[in-house]
């Protein structure tokens, strides 16, 4: 009996001391960028560049021990920043954007990869918070797609939508596509609605 | 209307039945619909794929982006009869697939990227095939 509390006890403590959160979600929602405005708050660092082309992250990042202090309590994340993940790649899309051929054809290529690496690190996370372009449909099947995936292996999900600055924001239209998730409306850019990003946040860590 | 409109080239509609895929595993629907899909043929399978087979096959799709030239990646609808999508595969199925597999059903289409570009940039094309 007494093991086995030890083991319960150590699962907790174990888990709630460096809580694995993935960002995910399509490419250029801002996943960088909020992860970005959480390491900058708690580490004064950023964790990758961000870029309007889109697949800017191409690998996985992160960062180790996050400490998060809010409302007097604190917590340790590892923030995992993942490429976005999408259906199709084409070189030409990124020509429009200034770049040359030959750098189009190489990003597409590690673009494909990193899709790849953004799947296979998804079960491994203890929580994710899929990031939204609060502009864009929610609909669309990526996105339906990578919350099916989260619902099934039981990973808990916080959904953000990005981008609340910009004049074409629709936060009502994503909380009308997951009504049984929390959507919290930021600019990751702006910095808007940080504090209630960080309240969801901890609500999430609760339910891993 | 214009005068001329060009045909997309080897566009051609597949559709599969539930009962073809109902006995295979994973790996098999997903080479079979990658197989399918390479050589320039729009799915329509009836049903919709589970969430681990959705993923697997964005994720093959992109190794064989990677490894097939000229090969884009995929569109990737799930269409269920209460679902408000405005898509082009809503038209589709509006068009089509109703009659087809009837209304009761999800159905899940699969196409290549190129082709589904080509016909977004000027829907008439499709039109003009089905008619």
């Amino acid at each position: 009996m007494l093991t086995f509390l030890k083991r319960v006890l150590n699962s907790i403590f174990k888990r709630r001391s460096n809580i694995k959160i993935g960002f995910y979600g399509p490419p250029n929602a801002g996943k960088t960028s909020l992860a970005n405005t959480l390491c900058e708050d708690w580490v004064g660092e950023s964790l990758g560049a961000v870029s309007e082309v889109p697949h800017e992250t191409r690998e996985v990042q992160f960062k180790e021990k996050v400490e998060i202090t809010h409302k007097g309590k604190s917590l340790t994340f590892k923030i995992v920043d993942t490429p976005g993940i999408a259906t199709k790649i084409d070189y030409e899309d990124f020509l429009k954007y200034g770049l040359k051929k030959g750098e189009a054809k190489k990003r597409a290529k590690e673009a494909t990869q990193g899709i790849i690496e953004s799947i296979r690190w998804l079960e491994d996370m203890d929580a994710v918070v899929v990031v939204l372009d609060a502009t864009q449909n929610p609909y669309s099947q990526v996105n339906l797609t990578i919350v099916g995936n989260l619902v099934a292996r039981k990973i808990p999900i916080l959904i953000v939508a990005n981008k609340i600055d910009l004049k074409n924001a629709q936060t009502k239209k994503i909380e009308a596509a997951f009504p049984e998730y929390e959507v919290v409306g930021i600019s990751a850019k702006k910095r808007l609605n940080i504090e209630a990003f960080y309240e969801a946040l901890f609500k999430l860590a609760k339910k891993v | 209307m214009p005068k001329t409109i060009k045909k997309i080239k080897g566009l051609s509609l597949h559709i599969i039945p539930y009962s073809e895929i109902r006995e295979l595993s994973i790996t098999e629907r997903i080479k079979k619909i990658l197989h399918l899909v390479l050589n320039n043929k729009v799915l329509i399978i009836q049903g919709r794929l589970r969430p681990e087979e959705e993923i697997r096959l964005i994720e093959d799709t992109m190794a064989m982006v990677d490894h097939v030239k000229s090969f884009k990646g995929i569109e990737l609808a799930v269409i269920e009869p209460d679902m408000g999508n405005e898509s082009f595969f809503m038209k589709v199925k509006k068009g089509l697939a109703k009659t087809l597999v009837g209304y009761h059903n999800a159905l899940t289409i699969v196409g290549p990227a190129s082709i589904v570009k080509e016909i977004r940039k000027d829907p008439k094309k499709l039109e003009v095939l089905l008619g």
